[in-house]
């Protein structure tokens, strides 16, 4: 049985991949290694995890505003996110890295997906503003 | 968001595939802060400099981008990754790629400014005025400090902007949304621009509103102070105003207990090699504070300041600098403390800084050990 859940789409496109969770915020230019697309932070939850064709759910981005560029390295790295679902508002760090790398990204989650574990696989139709678990 | 004709034609590939990137941009940003419309800027300040920041990626971006388009509004640019005008033991093929970057902005038409500092070099438009600032402790300071109004951009959404000459009618920009719905009060006397920072370092962490009020702050902070408070709220959140005063019924409190907890995460040095100055870079009224700091005396261990090149220039004039060159310190123009190549694992092991957001950027992206004092203290300490 699949679960759907109406989101807002914020950059267009849709994606399947297997979640990566977090209630930690994400300083892209501190924490990521672009290169292996990996969290290199070791107090954050996510320390060691890949981003790697996961879909990356978490609160929002914080921070340095050359994240943006963060998420566009890992896109041309090919290590990026094929999606990203942000369970607070969608903030401008990671709306703008996403426009300009064609990277699925949804905000406003109709319900709450705090259920949900790393691992699922789920699938972003951002065009149809829905998520299916 | 509603565009214009021409703005929905320029979205369409209308003026080149440049500009309808930057409208992208914009328009995902304009959805996420839900934006009515864009408005026409002032100034865009654009983020995105330093190689180490963007890497090889962003160096193939910009080339690009910058094929495409020109500012159309006053733009200025964060720090690069080293000084100019000074020999280093860089790697060339740093070198060569943060000389492509510049070469980028250049032929955009950027100012060459490398500074994270701009409020206290240019002219400031008349309050009120939409501008668009990546670099987040210029945002904040912008915002809270000088009365004008701008999101916490990132580093694509001001390019975005500089070429366009227009940002989302949204969040910052809207005067309601300039009024705090969280107030934070220190449970103790803030006594140095340290102080601050841990102020601003908890707040950034605990506000997720665009807006927070500080309560209880009887002083007028300094710039010293103002500058140490906003760069520390642009590290840790993606709030991009603060306040003086109580505004709210509910208050949040900040005492020596949230003090002593950024202080495990942040100060993680007893002791530096060498002093690091300069995150945000130091202006003129920093190096005014520091020539008479340091009157008669000389820095014990090597000193190293990160300071813009136009107020390096105008310090040089009234005799600022030679007074503190003297002292043992050495400038550094062009770059600042955040991720500089400049200083990295295998020269040192820690430095002493008195930024919060220097000790965070330290800490996480160079892996350096920070020992954390404040101005006067490093001045004390280390000077005979």
């Amino acid at each position: 049985m699949s679960l759907k859940i109406n989101c807002r789409k914020i950059v267009g496109g849709n994606a399947r991949g297997k979640a990566l969770v977090t209630k930690q915020t994400i300083n892209f230019l501190a924490m990521v290694d672009t290169k292996r697309g990996a969290i290199n932070d070791r107090n954050h939850e996510l320390f060691g995890k890949d981003m790697k064709d996961i879909v990356l759910i978490f609160p929002n981005a914080v921070g340095s505003s050359v994240g943006a560029y963060t998420i566009y390295s890992l896109k041309v790295n090919g290590v990026a996110p094929v999606a990203i679902v942000s369970i607070n508002k969608a903030d401008i760090i990671t709306a703008s890295g996403c426009a300009i790398s064609n990277i699925p990204f949804v905000d406003m989650l109709e319900t709450s997906i705090s259920f949900l574990k790393s691992g699922l696989e789920i699938s972003v139709d951002a065009d149809k503003q829905i998520i299916i678990i | 968001m509603q565009l214009s004709e021409d703005e929905e034609s320029a979205l369409k590939g209308g003026y080149g595939e440049t500009i309808a990137s930057a409208y992208r941009i914009l328009l995902a940003i304009g959805e996420a802060t839900e934006a009515k419309k864009l408005v026409p800027i002032k100034w865009a300040h654009v983020s995105g400099i330093n190689y180490n920041t963007i890497g090889d990626a962003g160096v193939e971006f910009l080339e690009k981008f910058s094929s495409g388009a020109k500012v159309s509004v006053k733009t200025t640019i964060n720090p690069m990754g080293f000084d100019r005008n000074k020999p280093n033991n860089l790697s060339e093929n740093f070198v060569r790629q943060q000389m492509r970057i510049v070469k980028s902005y250049e032929i955009m038409g950027t100012t060459p400014s490398f500074t994270c500092i701009p409020y206290e070099i240019f002219d400031i438009p008349k309050k009120g005025s939409a501008v668009s600032f990546a670099e987040s402790n210029a945002a904040v300071f912008s915002n809270s400090v000088l009365g004008l109004s701008t999101n916490k951009e990132s580093a694509l959404s001001a390019l975005a902007s500089s070429v366009t000459g227009k940002a989302p009618y949204s969040d910052l920009r809207i005067e309601e949304f300039r009024y705090p719905k969280v107030t934070i009060r220190p449970e103790f006397k803030l006594v140095s621009e340290l102080d601050y920072g841990f102020l601003g370092y908890f707040a950034g962490k605990v506000v997720q509103d665009n807006c927070v009020a500080f309560d209880g702050i009887t002083e007028n902070p300094d710039m010293i102070k103002l500058k140490s408070l906003s760069a520390a709220i642009g590290t840790t959140g993606s709030c991009g105003m603060f306040t003086l005063g109580k505004f709210n019924e509910e208050v949040i409190s900040f005492g020596k207990e949230e003090v002593n907890a950024i202080k495990d995460e942040l100060n993680t040095a007893d002791d530096g090699n060498f002093i690091i100055l300069g995150s945000p870079q130091l202006g003129i009224y920093e190096l005014n504070l520091l020539a008479d700091l340091l009157e008669g005396k000389k820095f014990s261990k090597h000193c190293m300041i990160f300071c813009a090149r136009a107020i390096y220039n105008s310090a040089t004039q009234i005799g600022l600098t030679d007074k503190i060159e003297r002292a043992g310190c050495e400038f550094m123009c062009d770059s600042c403390t955040c991720l500089t190549p400049l200083v990295t694992r295998n020269d040192v092991d820690s430095v002493i800084t008195n930024s919060v957001k220097g000790a965070y950027y330290l800490n996480h992206s160079n892996k350096i050990g920070v020992a954390l004092r404040d101005f006067k203290t490093i001045v004390k300490e280390y000077t005979n």
